[in-house]
């Protein structure tokens, strides 16, 4: 498990103003989760694939002794899945109630952002990515996208359902 | 709202429930003060603590119940439409309550009506209780008996004479209320010490409220002793008043004195998750224990963590078991409401209330229960002049019975009333199109009944207010099935229904059976598991395929196969042949899950699905297994639902009901099958035997070159099944203990093989005494053994019992089933009969007519051309045999045969494979016959 290091890494002087993001990769894409929802994160070891489960859902995970639902973040963005079988990293998160944790390729650093300059999302940007999408900052070498949690985790499951 | 508002909610609520009930026990036994007071403290609570918080509308109507119901502590008569007032006026409060707790505040409005209706009832006192009471006050003046005490009065005692005098001239508390002219009597000599006056005891009695009377008919024990025969010490009697009320409560009241504490169900539920926790990582260090072989020393402090959790777990499961008395509460109220709609007489009987289940579960079968206990109301019992004309008594009774049984708790609701009408279930089923006419002909009457699960279902004839709307049953079903339970339907004609629900005693830890499929585990909960088959190609269990869909022959039952692994959608492979089949029974639908592994049965802790994966039905949870890993549990009746709309599709012939398979075993018979000495098999009515025993050879004595063994405390001897076969003098010896009364006897066989059911096609040997003959049982050919052979071998017992039965009798047997006749021949004669057999009845009726002599006919009441009714029927009309008894045999005995062998002086009907009872049949028949003679 990898701890979240919670002291800033950049310049505190703005501090009341920034919020706090744990970075994630996700196909060479840099994304965002707002540290507040972000109850802790893991490395996956076993995972129980559910049969007839949306595809979404790539399994469930035991957490120290709570099931918990892990959703694959590449899936929910409508990319395939990895093809290296390294060791897998999920960020635990909670909604209504239930654990969630959401797969991904890698967890990077805590950020602090300001919130001011963030930037809408493209006008061009995929359909699918501008719902789970709050919009997008500009890091010095590369581009963040701030992941919508309960946009993440809200997904359709009722069409299976027949 | 404050906490007192909401303590005083919850209790209040609480009070209201037990008033209910005890209200209405109260009306069918208006004498029980216990009761009345019991309501009287109740409600006068309710009206103080209204009062204290500053409830005006609550206390008004509190008052106003609490006045007529001190009439009725006061004597008035207790009516049903002043009771009835009464429950309305308490559900007025419920609504108030219910109110009051949503919006903490109690809602506008006027209880004037109420109030003045129950103001009305409780000032008609003086013209009802008079009438009311009269008789009681015509018991109450009897002539003075005079009655002795046998000793010296003690002092401070009351002569017998003095107290009966006080009684005859006390006026009864009832006029005293509203006349209270006092009579002053006089004692005629001075008072001894501690002697009380007529005025005190006078006095006393115009103290002691409520009817002293009833006090009186049970002394307090210091009484009793000191003044054996003599009616309550008056001037206690205020103070007794109060202790009996007491002693009423305690011993007939709805709780016990039992210290509680309230504790907020959210508080237990997260109790009950820390312990699933805790159970959780006791099983997974366990788990790392099993690995590992060396003991670093905490193996012993492990099984110590391991015993307190499973107490833990006992306790705080405790915690959550509620009597299932609290889930009835309501219903002695709602039977007599009913009751009154429906202008029926309708008793309500109670057993086991004190039963307990998990508060989820109770929640979950609280609803269906009570519209189970409104149907029964409604439709099983009839009016009052029904059940006259049927010869049943007027008042109806619905019985409800819970018992723990294996795991699981067993509820019944019976009725006696009138029972389901098949018929018009069958008709109603045909308009419906869920089955059709050649279907229905086939069904059984149990199979029938099921149909009024289906929704909309309903042959009520009209709609009442009650029920017949056709909702209902379904839902109950569905609602029970939901925790895993199952619903039954027991139903006779004129007889009454009882409908047996089981249930799980609680939902969050249940037995599991871990099984793979494709490298991946489930759990199967064990409740819907009946039986494993292992299964693959060349053994005698092979799945074999139908256009493709998987069947496996169990038993000669078609069992429809679902592989686990195709529902699951884990492999495309389709000719799954090798594995285990779960064989799964949920409600009626049998089938069998083929899974690749089976493990373990575990105590799993159900955890409920994610809700984004709850929609998928074929699971019911999940759960962390001993080594950590996450396991889903398979819901049966999700999948039973998914082979179901399967078996629409493609003609997936599922319904392997076990009533359809009693219906067709009528044809078949039951065989033991068994290997002597040589290959062959043999095979034995497994009717005619009483046990299978595994015994120890060196057990075996030998007595004079015979064996025998000490069975149940008596010799039994032994014979081998043929000659080829010796009895073990070491090892384990097989036997087939056939029994007859007392007397025993063991077939030494080599091997027990199977039982089989199968059609009986005997090719009768003529040449061997101990076969009656040899059939093809499943495929092989397989010798009939003649149990009647082997008795005189050992037994000069049997044979000495026909001398004790005196002169024999002639006995006529009637059955078209030669094996039968071969079969009940040698044991007949065993007993005593000169045995004549007939295989039809027209042969019998020829045999009758042509002068045959018998002294009991032994009819099969189901004969092929004629049925064995109209064999009795025409013997009956013969003046010869009018009154020859006769015993019918029959693979089932029903209710319609039952009565048409009472018409037709049938002296007893016997199962057809109960040898025993024919045999004490004709010995009760004997009996008769000699005594006539």
């Amino acid at each position: 498990m990898k701890l979240i290091d919670s002291t800033p890494s950049g310049n505190a002087k703005t501090a009341s103003k920034q919020m706090e993001f744990v970075t994630v990769t996700v196909a060479g894409q840099l994304l965002g989760l707002p540290i507040s929802r972000v109850h802790d994160v893991f490395v996956v070891s076993e995972m129980t694939t559910v049969p007839l489960a949306p595809g979404e859902i790539a399994g469930l995970l035991n957490l120290r002794g709570r099931v918990v639902t892990a959703v694959s973040l590449r899936r929910r963005l409508g990319l395939g899945d990895s093809a290296e079988a390294g060791r897998r990293m999920a960020v635990g998160l909670e909604n209504q109630g239930e654990a969630y944790g959401l797969l991904v390729d890698e967890v990077g650093e805590v950020l602090k952002l300001d919130p001011d300059e963030m930037q809408p999302n493209p006008v061009h940007m995929d359909r699918g990515w501008v719902g789970l999408s709050q919009g997008v900052h500009q890091l010095r070498d590369q581009l963040l996208i701030v992941l919508d949690v309960d946009a993440v985790l809200a997904f359709e499951t009722e069409r299976e359902a027949a | 709202m404050d906490d007192l508002l909401l303590e005083f909610l919850t209790e209040t609520n609480e009070h209201l429930e037990t008033v209910d009930v005890e209200m209405v026990r109260f009306e069918q036994d208006p004498n029980n003060e216990a009761i009345l007071s019991n309501i009287f403290r109740l409600v006068h609570t309710i009206k103080g603590t209204c009062g204290f918080l500053g409830l005006p509308r609550l206390e008004a109507l509190a008052h106003a119940a609490e006045t007529l119901m001190g009439k009725f502590r006061d004597g008035m008569a207790v009516t049903t439409p002043a009771v009835s007032l009464i429950l309305s006026t308490l559900d007025r409060i419920k609504e108030i309550l219910g109110e009051l707790e949503r919006q903490g505040a109690e809602p506008e409005g006027s209880d004037g009506d109420l109030i003045a209706l129950l103001d009305r009832m409780a000032s008609q006192e003086p013209s009802a209780p008079e009438a009311a009471l009269a008789p009681k006050t015509a018991q109450a003046s009897p002539t003075p008996v005079y009655q002795v005490l046998e000793r010296e009065l003690k002092p401070g005692e009351v002569s017998l004479d003095e107290l009966e005098r006080a009684f005859q001239a006390a006026p009864g508390p009832e006029k005293d209320v509203t006349a209270g002219t006092l009579t002053y009597q006089v004692l005629e000599r001075p008072l001894k010490p501690g002697e009380v006056s007529l005025d005190e005891l006078e006095r006393a009695f115009r103290e002691a409220p409520g009817p002293a009377r009833l006090v009186i008919e049970k002394p307090t024990e210091k009484a009793s002793s000191e003044m054996p025969a003599v009616p309550a010490a008056a001037p206690t009697a205020p103070k007794k008043n109060g202790e009996s009320s007491e002693a009423g409560e305690a011993g007939e009241g709805i709780s016990g004195k039992v210290q509680t504490i309230r504790v907020n169900v959210d508080t237990l539920e997260h109790l009950m998750t820390m312990v699933s926790e805790l159970v959780l990582t006791r099983n997974q260090l366990l788990e790392i224990a099993r690995r590992s072989s060396e003991d670093h020393g905490y193996k012993v402090p492990l099984q110590r963590l391991s015993q307190v959790t499973a107490e833990l777990q006992d306790g705080v499961m405790k915690t959550r078991m509620q009597p299932i008395g609290n889930a009835w509460q309501k219903l002695p109220r709602v039977v007599r409401d009913l009751s009154n709609e429906l202008s029926k007489k309708i008793e309500l009987v109670m057993q086991g209330a004190d039963t307990e289940l998990d508060r989820q579960v109770l929640e979950v079968i609280k609803d269906p229960l009570t519209h189970m206990v409104r149907n029964s109301a409604d439709h099983g019992i009839e009016s009052p002049a029904e059940r006259k004309a049927s010869g049943k008594h007027e008042k109806g009774t619905i019985r409800l019975n819970a018992y723990h049984e294996g795991g699981s708790i067993t509820i019944e609701i019976a009725d006696d009333g009138k029972g389901l009408n098949f018929a018009a279930i069958r008709k109603k089923a045909a308009e419906r199109g869920i089955a059709n006419d050649a279907e229905l002909e086939r069904m059984s009457d149990a199979q029938v009944a099921k149909f009024i699960f289906h929704p909309g279902f309903s042959t009520a004839a009209k709609v009442t207010s009650v029920s017949g709307r056709g909702v209902g049953m379904d839902v109950v079903k569905t609602n029970i099935e939901l925790i895993g339970g199952t619903v039954d339907i027991r139903s006779e004609q004129g007889r009454g229904t009882t409908f047996t629900i089981k249930i799980p005693l609680t939902l969050a830890i249940v037995a599991a059976l871990i099984v793979s499929s494709k490298d991946q585990r489930f759990a199967i909960p064990q409740i819907a598991v009946s039986e494993l088959v292992r299964v693959s190609p060349a053994s005698e269990h092979s799945i074999e395929r139908i256009n493709g869909t998987p069947i496996l022959r169990l038993r000669d039952r078609l069992l429809p196969i679902v592989p686990l692994s195709k529902v699951m959608g884990l492999s495309g492979n389709e000719d799954a042949n090798h594995g285990f089949v779960v064989v799964t029974q949920v409600a009626h639908q049998r089938f069998g899950i083929l899974v690749d592994g089976v493990f373990h049965t575990e105590e799993i802790v159900v955890k409920p699905m994610s809700s984004k994966l709850r929609h998928i039905q074929l699971f019911s949870g999940n759960t962390i297994l001993g080594d950590g890993a996450v396991v889903l549990i398979i819901d049966p009746n999700g999948l039973a639902r998914m082979v179901g709309s399967e078996s629409d599709r493609n003609e997936f012939q599922g319904d392997a009901d076990p009533e359809q398979a009693v219906v067709a075993a009528d044809e078949l018979t039951s065989l033991l099958v068994f290997r002597g000495g040589s290959e062959s098999l043999k095979a034995v009515p497994l009717s005619l035997v009483t046990r299978l025993e595994e015994i120890e050879a060196s057990t075996i004595e030998w007595s004079s070159g015979r064996p025998v063994v000490q069975y149940r405390g008596r010799l039994m001897p032994l014979v081998s099944c043929d000659e080829e076969l010796t009895i073990k003098r070491e090892g384990m010896q097989s036997l087939l203990v056939f029994s007859d009364g007392d007397v025993s006897m063991g077939l030494a066989v080599a091997e027990i093989v199977d039982i089989v059911e199968d059609k009986l096609d005997i090719e009768l040997l003529a040449e061997r005494s101990d076969l009656v003959g040899s059939a093809v049982v499943r495929g092989r050919t397989t010798e009939i053994v003649n149990v009647a052979h082997y008795l005189p071998m050992v037994l000069e017992t049997w044979s000495r019992k026909e001398r004790k039965g005196g002169p024999e009798r002639s006995l006529l047997l009637v059955d078209s089933s030669t094996f039968f006749r071969d079969m009940l021949v040698p044991v007949l004669k065993a007993s005593g009969y000169r045995v004549q057999t007939a295989s039809t009845a027209q042969e019998a009726v020829r045999l009758l007519s042509n002068g045959l002599h018998v002294d009991v006919v032994v009819t099969d009441l189901e004969l092929s051309g004629h049925s064995g009714f109209a064999l009795v029927a025409s013997l009956r009309a013969d003046p010869h045999h009018s009154v020859t008894p006769v015993i019918g045999l029959t693979v089932k005995p029903d209710p319609q045969q039952i009565a048409l062998a009472r018409k037709l002086h049938i002296s007893e009907i016997v199962s057809k494979i109960d040898r025993r009872g024919l045999l004490s049949a004709l010995a009760e028949l004997n009996g008769t016959l000699e005594e006539a003679a």
